[in-house]
């Protein structure tokens, strides 16, 4: 019994880590997402470009990829050392921004012209009418599919068990190699479901307050 | 004094000539009817006065400010941008789909705009936003969501959030035409009642008698062009031009 206890303990100090990377990635990410729908929608074709190979690169190619290139490529070619938590976090903050980048840019572009209208003619100018009216009803028709990178984003921290942190799954691994015993995979994957139940539980409260006007 | 001047605008979609060298004038407390076929540019004339489109030829003015302009060369004047905003700021518009902020409650729709560009402090902006809700019998409705109220009712809460910017012109763009027949009439009593406070409007609509009661002139439109700019009495019942006689006959049948 102690034995599972130690094991629960080990494995939720890895959670620890998972965590921590999943905030960082989810507080810089979406605001990155967010800065990258207004360039994508810009009228500076450089502007928008630059993110549409942005989001091109983040989004043709593995996540595991990126996050060696970012670990073990950078330092090469750049010079940079990270910590493996600063790699990971670049990797998914970069990854996950581009995602939200194209499901924003849906989101704006699917709010009526007329909004647009109304506020010009009230005397909005554009960053106003951004920030007033059209990003806020964005945020209830993106929040479904927000919803849905959230959770995958729980389930993809995993992959740094790849550059060795030792996440939620990597102590699981450990003690499994150790004890020969798959106790610890399941513990993991009860941890998970707990992480991935919060997110969608919050999901639903957003989507509630939000879903009031209409 | 003029309120709106318009000279020999043009404005064309691609290869299509919308208007063909209008020329307008509007003074005080006037109400202009606007009327004609569909596609007879009577809402992109609208839409080009408070710069929703951008004309091709010719010159707007607002209150004496030039808010768009082109030389005799057909070259674009380039205007300075305040005088362009000032002059825009006269006016408020009233669109067919009403265009309220649906995250925003009613109250919150009118009072938007007086705080965000006139920095107005919020009470004012409540106290003002209250009057105006008042004024087109909406107060019990101030903290309902657009999607809560009927089409008149937003249509009245759309007046109000224009005239919260206290704008010398008002003009509406079809204001009546997404409503259900029975709700026609709320809208037109609040435009009527703004006529009789001597606001100065243009109205594009479809609601003849309407038109005919309220207007001190009637403007018809066709094909880009203004056929005929009268008052109504004269417009309605002896117009000079037949295709007037053959629209008002189709519609009045």
């Amino acid at each position: 019994m102690s034995d599972i206890l130690g094991m629960i303990i080990y494995i939720l100090k890895g959670s620890l880590i998972t965590l921590k990377l999943y905030i960082v990635t989810i507080v810089l990410s979406i605001p990155l997402g967010v800065l990258g729908a207004l360039g994508k929608i810009s009228k500076s074709k450089l502007l928008s470009s630059f993110v549409g190979f942005y989001t091109w690169i983040f989004r043709g190619t593995p996540l595991l990829l990126q996050l060696f290139f970012i670990y073990f490529g950078l330092p090469h070619f750049l010079g940079i050392n990270f910590s493996k938590f600063q790699a990971a976090s670049l990797t998914f903050i970069l990854n996950y921004g581009a995602y939200f980048t194209e499901i924003f840019r849906g989101g704006i572009l699917s709010i009526d012209k007329g909004q647009y209208e109304a506020a010009k003619v009230l005397g909005l100018s554009y960053p106003q009418t951004m920030r007033r009216i059209i990003l806020p009803q964005t945020i209830r028709r993106v929040l479904p599919a927000t919803s849905n990178e959230a959770i995958t984003l729980v389930k993809d921290t995993a992959l740094v068990t790849a550059i060795s942190m030792e996440d939620l799954l990597r102590n699981a691994n450990q003690i499994v190699a150790r004890e020969y015993t798959i106790i610890p995979f399941v513990i993991a994957g009860v941890i998970y479901l707990v992480l991935t139940s919060i997110i969608v539980w919050i999901f639903r409260k957003l989507e509630e307050k939000y879903s009031i006007y209409e | 004094m003029k309120m709106i001047y318009v000279d020999n605008i043009s404005k064309k979609f691609g290869s299509l000539e919308v208007l063909k060298d209008i020329s307008l004038e509007v003074k005080k407390g006037e109400v202009i009817s606007i009327i004609g076929p569909s596609g007879s540019g009577k809402s992109t004339f609208l839409r080009s006065l408070i710069l929703l489109e951008q004309i091709d030829k010719g010159r707007i003015e607002i209150e004496g400010i030039p808010i768009s302009a082109f030389d005799d060369k057909g070259k674009r004047i380039s205007l300075p941008r305040k005088d362009v905003k000032d002059g825009v700021r006269k006016m408020g518009m009233v669109f067919q789909n009403f265009h309220l902020f649906p995250h925003k409650t009613v109250l919150e729709n009118v009072i938007e705009a007086p705080i965000i560009v006139n920095k107005l402090d919020k009470k004012e902006a409540v106290s003002l936003g209250e009057e105006l809700l008042k004024k087109v019998g909406l107060l019990d409705k101030k903290d309902s969501y657009p999607s809560q109220i009927s089409g008149g009712q937003k249509q009245r809460v759309a007046i109000a959030r224009a005239l919260a910017m206290k704008p010398d012109i008002m003009l509406f763009d079809e204001p009546t035409s997404a409503l259900d027949p029975e709700l026609v009439g709320e809208v037109l009593g609040v435009i009527k009642n703004l006529a009789k406070e001597n606001m100065t409007m243009l109205i594009v609509t479809h609601e003849m008698g309407f038109a005919k009661e309220v207007s001190d002139r009637v403007v018809f439109m066709d094909k880009g062009e203004i056929i005929e700019d009268a008052p109504p009495n004269k417009l309605f019942n002896n117009p000079d031009h037949p295709r007037i006689k053959a629209f008002l006959e189709k519609i009045l049948k």
